[in-house]
């Protein structure tokens, strides 16, 4: 007579169990993704129009479009790349090319998780200590674009520093082998090759200023500001802060613009993504080495 | 080599040696400000106050203990969900999945991480509480629990990517002898890989609860904002407040220098300070397994 093994003894039994049930979890962690998206376009689509894209809020911002929170949006993510990218490409240099192993090189690594760590709100109350009441800059662009862009930094840091350093060792030996500087290793030779990857990592990053809310609340944005701003020392309205508003503080608010608000949030940061996922895999293919 | 093209190399070079520092420089003019701007209030409220069960500014009552309540009961439920859920999906995605099923999983997680909070905070609004208040017949769904369920989700990206990393620097022979010695591919994963990525695993698991404690916009929108003490799990189903959502709140409307303004941005510190210990021992973490690597393998 055959002896009947315990049933958790039974290791592949066991491991059938276990794999459906991480399955059944992933399924679960991505399959609501997926419905988040398709049921914003599905209800916001309708509210997409020309006028909504292209013209004023109307009528306590009930009616009408949201040129304003887009342009916003679109001047503080250029904002934070103007003042993110050159510091973060030249700290992911200097990471990648010139620090030494020691004590110092760590703490600077160490500054840089913890720059990626602390709350966005946080950042905001920095921005408002710092920018808008220290420097006297206001609720301005200027101010949310410069503390959304110490909160971009790590980002762009992190992910420039990994393509610099994906870039093989033998490239900067034949370089400095043929007569070149260092500097001039790096300019020509290094960084045109780690460029897909830092492109990647700075759009990821401003993705991410792009859709923040709490860091602009005290520092740039505007509640309802029906014209365009003129100058960086205006605050402006955003798309974030304006679904938030829209979706919290005003009574009676149709929800076809809110949902609408809420698509054109994420077709500006999704693109972004995506431009990203495209950029990092076309150069993947290519990649020689 | 010509005069001025090492003049020019040279200030290049000191340049990026001092952006070098700019992520320092920036940790600490944060903290400093944080200290300019919150520890007036130490002076100003007094501790009994400060650590009393009260927050109702208008009249001068500043405790901060259902705030850090609040915060602590969201937090705890969101890493309920997503560290069992993060840390499944990431060795679904790094040990089980076929090719093209990671090739798709990956960009979808990152997807959900490029969500901007404010976009589930208005799904938390108009559809989830709803859907709950009706499924657990509450009197509102704006509770502690709704904000969990959010947050863990706004969690689930970085444990899974971290996790994901870190399993998939466990060496390839590891798994090889354990199939070799008989082990089932389950076994294998339970007893040899995850053990190996032990500490990558935790990093993931500690970077996202601070990710869970730092976030602000959803859990202003969804938790419904009473900042009532949590006194019993039961407070998982009724309104709280968290500390990020008071500043969010609350620092829009008052005035520059006053009491309220000090004691927003003493919880500011607070909350940095939390993600400061998160962090560093995140990192202390990954530097002692490096280094403890680097003695065995040389």
């Amino acid at each position: 007579m055959r002896k009947r093994i315990p049933l958790l003894r039974n290791r592949h039994l066991v491991q059938r169990l276990g794999f459906s049930l991480l399955t059944l979890m992933a399924a679960l962690t991505v399959l609501p993704i997926i419905g988040v998206v398709l049921f914003i376009i599905k209800e916001g689509l309708p509210a997409i129009s020309w006028e909504f894209l292209t013209a004023m809020p109307r009528e306590g911002m009930r009616a009408g479009g949201i040129l304003p929170a887009i342009v916003g949006t679109l001047y503080l993510t250029l904002g934070t790349a103007i003042f993110s990218v050159p510091l973060g490409v030249a700290a992911a240099i200097y990471l990648a090319e010139y620090a030494p192993e020691n004590r110092l090189t760590r703490l600077i690594r160490i500054a840089i998780i913890n720059l990626a760590g602390i709350p966005s709100v946080v950042y905001g109350l920095f921005g408002l200590g710092l920018f808008v009441l220290f420097l006297r800059f206001g609720t301005s662009i200027l101010s949310a674009s410069l503390t959304l862009s110490i909160m971009t930094l790590p980002v762009i840091i992190s992910a420039a520093e990994e393509a610099l350093r994906a870039v093989p060792q033998a490239f900067r030996t034949v370089s400095i082998s043929l007569g070149a500087t260092r500097w001039q290793t790096i300019r020509r030779i290094v960084l045109p090759q780690a460029m897909p990857g830092i492109i990647t990592g700075i759009i990821l990053g401003l993705e991410r200023a792009a859709g923040e809310t709490a860091p602009i609340l005290f520092t740039g944005a505007a509640f309802f500001l029906p014209r365009l701003p003129h100058t960086p020392f205006d605050a402006t309205m955003a798309l974030p802060y304006h679904l938030f508003v829209i979706s919290t503080q005003v009574p009676e608010m149709p929800f076809q613009i809110q949902y609408g608000t809420a698509l054109v949030l994420i077709v500006f940061v999704l693109s972004m993504n995506l431009i990203a996922t495209i950029i990092r895999s076309r150069a993947r293919a290519r990649r020689q080495w | 080599m010509n005069e001025t093209l090492s003049w020019k190399e040279y200030l290049i070079t000191r340049a990026i040696k001092v952006t070098g520092y700019s992520a320092i420089v920036f940790v600490v003019l944060i903290f400093f400000f944080l200290l300019r701007e919150g520890l007036p209030t130490l002076a100003e409220v007094p501790l009994s106050t400060l650590f009393s069960i009260r927050w109702y500014p208008i009249e001068g009552y500043y405790g901060i203990l259902p705030l850090l309540s609040g915060s602590l009961i969201v937090t705890l439920g969101a890493a309920l969900i997503a560290i069992p859920f993060g840390i499944g999906t990431a060795i679904y995605i790094a040990e089980i999945a076929p090719r093209w099923m990671r090739e798709i999983l990956k960009p979808l997680v990152e997807l959900l991480g490029g969500l901007p909070s404010v976009v589930l905070g208005f799904l938390g609004i108009l559809v989830l509480s709803p859907f709950l208040r009706r499924l657990l017949d509450l009197p509102t769904g704006l509770t502690a629990f709704t904000g969990s369920l959010l947050l863990g989700g706004i969690a689930i990206p970085t444990v899974v990517s971290i996790a994901e990393d870190a399993l998939d620097a466990v060496p390839r022979s590891y798994r090889e002898a354990a199939l070799a010695l008989g082990a089932t591919h389950w076994q294998t994963i339970w007893r040899v890989t995850l053990p190996a990525a032990r500490s990558g695993v935790l990093t993931a698991v500690m970077l996202g609860v601070g990710r869970a404690i730092g976030e602000t916009m959803t859990v202003m929108m969804v938790t419904g904002n009473a900042p009532v003490l949590a006194t019993s799990p039961g407070a998982l189903f009724s309104p709280v407040r968290t500390m990020t959502a008071t500043i969010a709140a609350e620092m829009g409307e008052v005035a520059g220098g006053s009491v309220h303004y000090h004691v927003l941005f003493f919880i500011g510190l607070v909350l940095f300070l939390i993600s400061l210990a998160v962090n560093v021992t995140a990192s202390a973490i990954v530097f002692r397994t490096r280094t403890r690597a680097e003695r065995i393998l040389s």
